[in-house]
């Protein structure tokens, strides 16, 4: 007997019968919490050798994900090719927390969902409430530190000052250098006399532009990236470093330290961003997962030799690398001595014109 | 003649269309690349500056002349002039230098002067990076001329070269002197050996044959080479930066943070024209001083 359904109608009823088996699947895997990231690939912008070469491929061979690296020097650079305006092709980018804040508040940034990053919770109860952004809600800590005076222990005594750096003895003068980017510039002297690092006071400001003027001439040179192999060869003698970088010092030689002036200093946090530009949310989410994971994020910390916030992970590091590099056992008490950074919002152009006409001078 | 077998008015007349083609064909592509890629971007910087820096680096468009009043400001200024003296005593030296090896040259024989001047050009085959890098290694108070110095007993505290303003000048002058080699090379070859003899027969000293003959002839390769020497000394901000270590600034420094780090393009952009307008001068007055001393060559 001929079929009583019509060849369309039955064609219809698989294709009908179909879609409902793929639908449920569908329901089945959004039932499972993880998110489908085959399709997604990554673009992340950091500094250089600030993470473990391996690492974009050990989150690869993790989520299947492609990862490319591009590198920025300073945080300046990255926040100009971030709010060229348009999609700059980033996912995610590493940068230090209050140009996170600023970057929050000029809208490129994604709003961070916590169910996809779990490992939120290895993070030090401290690390939650960071001034630049409290809660987290638009960065994720990656590493933090302090900002002090690197040294050749065995060239000359230890300093205690800031000042012993702004106005240099006459066997340390013209061996000396200083951070160039704006922030970390006017810190010494900010911190010299007694101010803030977040002032936005004109007077005060020109008191510090004075006093790094002055200094100006006893520098050898400004230097944000080779200091430690300046003290390494001998050129230079004490130096503005952040602690991490030091270490990199250390590391060649153990005459070299490092230490906070007693006039304090400040407390940085480099942070890592998704863009609401990003395509690759899910798989930004699951990176930024993967870097707080505390195997992970111990394995970071040997191979930068920085701190990192999460908690889970520095109780793991290895103690002897912590007797090799004291300040990696600076506890987040003492981290807190220092003064959070933070976006200054309105009164940012008025440090830049600053560092300009020191520049100048 | 107006009714010949081609027609001359008519011809004439072909002629000057075709005339006005083959211009337009053969200008046309230079211009169309001046016009989009020099032109058009210099009138965007032009306009850059009269407007106003926004919070993050991005450009307010409200009309100001305040980046033009801060670019006046002493620390400005003094900036300026800096460069200018900076890339003059470049200029100067290379000069003195380059006259003299330019003259040898000139002077060997036909086979040793292609040599010569490829060993001149020869540095040009390397990374000025690299060039730039070997400056510091040998500059530096741990480098090689303070080794040298130290060990040889003449010294026994290493000397600051590095990170000073001479720094500064010798890597300036080591990466453009060829170029000021290669322009008095050329003008020094097309000396007619007999006005040197004319003189001398006429009772003047080397001395004043030199200053009277040899130089207004050589003139306007001087002229070009300087141009050559000056132009890029005093835009540069490379070499101000390695081997002056960010305390020697010149204009070009300024620029460059103004734009990459500061991001404030309008004053960057003010910056800029200060320095074109400075270029467009030597330019104008180089053109007069040429045409001045062909015209009395000439005569």
């Amino acid at each position: 007997m001929k079929s009583q359904i019509s060849p369309s109608r039955s064609l219809t009823a698989v294709v009908l019968s179909g879609a409902l088996v793929v639908a449920s699947g569908a329901m089945i895997t959004a039932q499972d919490a993880e998110p489908d990231l085959s399709g997604q690939s990554l673009v992340i912008s950091n500094w250089a050798d600030y993470m473990p070469e391996d690492l974009p491929q050990r989150f690869e061979e993790a989520t299947g994900v492609q990862v490319t690296v591009a590198n920025h020097a300073t945080n300046e650079e990255i926040v100009a090719k971030l709010t060229a305006g348009g999609d700059s092709g980033i996912d995610v980018a590493f940068v230090s927390g209050q140009f996170a804040q600023a970057l929050g508040e000029f809208g490129v940034l994604a709003e961070l969902d916590h169910e996809q990053i779990p490992n939120m919770t290895n993070l030090y109860p401290e690390a939650t409430e960071l001034a630049y952004d409290p809660g987290n809600t638009v960065s994720a800590p990656y590493a933090w530190g302090t900002t002090g005076l690197c040294y050749r222990s065995d060239l000359i005594d230890a300093p205690t000052s800031w000042n012993d750096l702004l106005q240099p003895a006459d066997d340390v003068s013209g061996k000396t250098t200083m951070l160039a980017t704006e922030r970390w510039l006017m810190l010494p002297a900010q911190k010299a006399l007694g101010f803030s690092v977040n002032t936005t006071d004109a007077d005060e400001m020109q008191q510090v532009k004075d006093l790094l003027t002055a200094t100006k001439d006893t520098l050898l040179t400004y230097d944000d990236t080779t200091f430690y192999s300046r003290l390494v060869s001998g050129e230079a003698v004490l130096v503005e470093a952040w602690d991490g970088w030091c270490n990199y010092g250390i590391a060649e030689d153990p005459n070299i330290k490092f230490v906070v002036p007693e006039e304090g200093s400040d407390l940085w946090t480099d942070t890592m961003v998704v863009l609401d530009s990003s395509a690759n949310k899910e798989a930004a989410h699951a990176f930024i997962n993967f870097i707080l994971d505390p195997e992970v994020h111990t394995w970071v910390v040997d191979n930068i030799l920085y701190k990192v916030p999460n908690q889970a992970a520095m109780e793991a590091v290895d103690p002897s690398l912590v007797e090799s590099f004291p300040n990696l056992g600076i506890t987040p008490e003492e981290l807190f001595e220092g003064e959070e950074l933070v976006d200054l919002g309105e009164a940012a152009p008025m440090y830049t014109q600053i560092a300009t006409e020191i520049a100048a001078q | 003649m107006t009714n010949g077998p081609s027609g001359p008015t008519e011809s004439r007349g072909t002629k000057r269309r075709h005339g006005l083609w083959e211009r337009v064909l053969l200008l046309g592509p230079g211009f169309a690349y001046l016009l989009v890629l020099f032109i058009i971007p210099l009138g965007l910087i032009v306009s850059l500056a009269f407007f106003q820096r926004g919070r993050f680096g991005g450009v307010i468009y409200d009309a100001t002349l305040a980046n033009f009043q801060r670019a006046l400001e002493p620390v400005y200024v003094s900036v300026f002039i800096d460069s200018v003296v900076i890339a003059g005593i470049t200029t100067g030296l290379a000069l003195l230098i380059g006259f003299p090896t330019a003259w040898v040259i000139a002077n060997l024989p036909r086979r040793w002067r292609v040599v010569a001047l490829i060993l001149v050009v020869l540095p040009f085959w390397t990374n000025f990076l690299i060039r730039t890098y070997a400056w510091i290694v040998l500059l530096n108070s741990e480098g090689i001329v303070n080794g040298a110095l130290r060990g040889v007993g003449i010294i026994d505290e290493p000397l600051g070269l590095l990170y000073t303003d001479g720094a500064v000048v010798a890597g300036l002058l080591y990466a453009y002197l060829p170029l000021m080699i290669l322009p008095l090379y050329s003008s020094i070859e097309r000396l007619d050996p007999e006005l040197r003899e004319a003189a001398a027969n006429l009772g003047a000293t080397p001395v004043r044959t030199f200053i009277t003959v040899t130089l207004p002839l050589t003139l306007p390769g001087v002229l070009i080479g300087s141009i050559f020497v000056f132009v890029p000394s005093i835009g540069n901000f490379i070499i101000p930066e390695l081997l002056g270590g960010g305390k020697t600034v010149m204009v070009g420094n300024l620029i460059r943070d103004q734009f990459l780090k500061a991001r404030d393009w309008p004053f960057g952009a003010v910056l800029a024209i200060a320095v074109i307008v400075v270029l467009l001068g030597l330019l104008v007055l180089q053109s007069y001083l040429s045409r001045r001393t062909e015209a009395g060559a000439d005569a």
